[in-house]
């Protein structure tokens, strides 16, 4: 079983980026649960979604408190709070950001990955510079970071749960999936 | 096809797979997006029903014994207060003999005002006369809905399809969504034995005296009493069309259990978890889920819990000066049947997460004491 | 609407008689409201414009419909004068009973 929790801030699509990356677990044959925060959420306020991916049924309906790895949309949130809460040893938090992993500040004791989602999205027209949309960049790179599923589920996956902008969207999941820095 | 939808998603699904020709129903959290997507689905045409847009959910069950009564196939779904409203007009339903299938997302009632989960809205209205299916998992929400379709129409009795707020409703898994043709199959249209048309113009509901209320409610019993059998027959019927049980329980691991969990909801299936950490370490427990309380599956849960040494119920609710429902409802069953003792656990009121944890606390109580060591056993409480 | 005719009174002697629902339970026509009557309406139909008010009005459907015009049916009015208070044109007047 793999538990992952994703950090975001209202209207950024974190819920969808889960719902998008159940939908590619879920072309691979494999079990998935994904929820967001149970609760209300504002726009600009920090937001979480969870997702747990196991290959056989899923049973446990309890919250995630430990998770294997951790996804931040948004670099800023890295300062307003702690993203590695009860995150597990070995664990991947993968950020998107212009930096490299070696220049964040984490514990050694993670592995860090970074992709430039801003970067990719704008590059697509997805959003704009105020509000970038980086959930669909952000699944190419997790996907690709802890080998989930296979690059063409998560472009038909895309395809089928973005509302706009299909095809770019797709493309900004490929790129991310081929872009993101990491050192296993 | 495998698709992963949300609870709340399900439901409608359910509804529309069953060929709904009428859906009244007002938004409430955590219900919203049930309403959201058969709006869509109805105004898309994918699903060919007459939407009603109503003021309160008392209007929504109003509308609702109006077309079933006309002999539609209605759907409905609420939460929480949103039930409340409803009360009055759910004893119309079974009084009426109105097969209405109502999906309600379990939400915690106010004071304090919450939005998470709990039990106690949809067992307020237990004495209602409407049957009560109580949900696992999102595959479940949506075969129950297809399948007390078929219950109710058969007995003329109304029935609730009961998820839990958020695990449910908002979690997103993985759910065979069946053929159209296979559920056709299974459910042919509805057939009420009585209707209202201006053909054949006949008065409902009009002042029934002494000489009879008492009768009608006799009927009404009588029919729920058929049931049990009923459900456990379309659940196998089921089984052989779609490949999945539809029991009136889902016991797991009972067997050679000595300690025997009961839950219902979500916690029946964290509690299959906890029973597969638990055995591994060498301890015989097992977990008895009630999936429908009302009826209540007295065989089965009678010769299920009579093998096991200790029982221990974990009731999501509580009735104020009592016990916790399901707690209640099982002694009352084994009463003078078994001399198993039954702990009695609340916990997770208000949406308070049940976790392994919860399950570890419960299971090492039991194991300690020989008999409850008090009379409610309260996990989770910050005292 | 035809006139009723009365009925006697339903009883069911065994819950197997009985519909399921309170659905044509029985019905009101063995009580004959017309003997609480006091007062009785009379319909002066050369100046009744066929509305069909009383008809819709009477709380005892005792106003029924023949030929197009409305019949007082004093089996059941009860003479409460809804009738001659809502006809429009004034055309239904009650009149003492003489008992
Ligand atoms: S007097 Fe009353 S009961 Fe009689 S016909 Fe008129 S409205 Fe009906
Ligand atoms: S209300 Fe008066 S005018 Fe109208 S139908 Fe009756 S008697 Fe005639």
């Amino acid at each position: 079983m793999v538990e992952i929790r994703f950090h975001g801030r209202g209207g950024q699509g974190t819920v969808v980026a889960s719902k998008i990356l159940a939908d590619a677990i879920n072309k691979e044959g494999k079990f998935v649960q994904a929820y967001p925060e149970f609760g209300v959420e504002r726009r600009g306020a920090p937001v979480y979604a969870f997702i747990r991916i196991d290959e056989t049924p899923i049973f446990d309906k309890s919250r995630i408190y430990s998770p294997d790895h951790i996804v931040v949309l948004d670099p800023t949130l890295i300062e307003a709070i702690d993203v590695t809460e009860g995150l597990k040893e070995k664990g991947w938090i993968i950020v998107n950001t212009d930096k490299k992993p070696e220049e964040l500040a984490f514990p050694t004791k993670y592995r860090v990955a970074t992709i430039d989602a801003t970067h990719i999205a704008l590059k697509h027209q997805l959003g704009t510079r105020a509000t970038p949309i980086v959930n669909t960049a952000i699944v190419g790179a997790v996907v690709k970071v802890l080998d989930l599923a296979r690059l063409e589920s998560v472009i038909q996956a895309v395809k089928e749960g973005v509302p706009l902008k299909p095809e770019e969207n797709a493309a900004a999941a490929k790129e991310a999936y081929e872009s993101v820095v990491f050192h296993s | 096809m495998r698709k992963v939808l949300m609870g709340n998603h399900a439901l409608s699904y359910g509804a529309m797979l069953s060929r709904v020709q009428v859906v009244a129903a007002y938004p409430i959290t955590p219900q919203t997006q049930v309403v959201e997507l058969l709006s869509e689905m109805c105004a898309e045409k994918i699903l060919d029903a007459q939407f009603i847009k109503v003021e309160s959910e008392h209007s929504a069950m109003a509308a609702c014994l109006g077309a079933s009564l006309a002999g539609a196939r209605t759907f409905t779904a609420t939460s929480a207060q949103g039930l409340a409203l409803m009360h009055e007009l759910l004893h119309w339903a079974s009084g009426g003999r109105l097969p209405v299938v109502l999906g309600n997302i379990n939400r915690a009632m106010a004071p304090g005002w919450s939005i998470w989960t709990d039990q106690n809205d949809s067992l307020s209205q237990r004495d209602t006369g409407w049957m009560q299916f109580y949900c696992g998992s999102n595959q479940e929400v949506l075969d129950s809905v297809i399948q007390a379709f078929k219950v109710a129409e058969k007995l003329h009795i109304p029935a609730m399809i009961i998820l839990d707020a958020f695990s449910l409703s908002h979690t997103y898994e993985i759910v065979d969504v069946p053929d159209q043709e296979k559920v056709d199959k299974f459910l042919p249209p509805f057939q009420p034995k009585f209707r209202l048309t201006p053909d054949e113009p006949h008065a409902f509901g009009g002042l029934t005296s002494p000489e009879h209320y008492f009768e009608l409610r006799y009927k009404l019993q009588k029919d729920m009493e058929k049931a049990p059998a009923l459900i456990e027959e379309t659940g196998q019927e089921f089984e052989e069309l779609f490949g999945r049980k539809l029991g009136l329980v889902d016991p797991y691991k009972c067997d050679d259990a000595e300690i025997i969990l009961v839950t219902s909801g979500t916690t029946g299936y964290t509690a299959r978890v906890a029973v597969d950490h638990f055995r591994e370490k060498g301890l015989k427990v097992g977990n008895l889920r009630i999936r429908v309380l009302r009826p209540f599956p007295f065989e089965k849960v009678q010769s299920i819990l009579s093998h096991a040494k200790k029982v221990a119920v974990i009731d999501r609710n509580i009735s104020y000066g009592h016990h916790g429902i399901f707690y209640q409802e099982v002694k009352s069953a084994l009463y003078g049947n078994s001399s198993v003792p039954v702990f009695g656990y609340i916990t997770g009121l208000g949406g308070r997460d049940i976790t392994l944890n919860t399950f570890q606390k419960i299971i090492e109580e039991t194991q300690r004491n020989e008999t409850p060591p008090e009379r409610i056993s309260w996990i989770g409480v910050k005292k | 609407m035809k006139k009723q005719q009365p009925t006697k009174k339903i009883i069911f002697h065994s819950e197997k008689e009985m519909p399921l629902a309170p659905y044509s339970l029985g019905s009101m026509l063995h009580n004959r409201t017309g003997a609480w009557r006091n007062i009785r309406p009379e319909i002066n139909l050369e100046n009744c414009i066929q509305c069909g008010i009383c008809w819709k009005f009477c709380p005892d459907v005792a106003i029924y419909i023949e030929n197009e015009y409305p019949v007082v049916d004093y089996t059941y009015c009860k003479g409460c004068g809804l009738c001659a208070e809502e006809c429009p044109v004034k055309c239904i007047t009650m009149v003492e009973e003489e008992k």
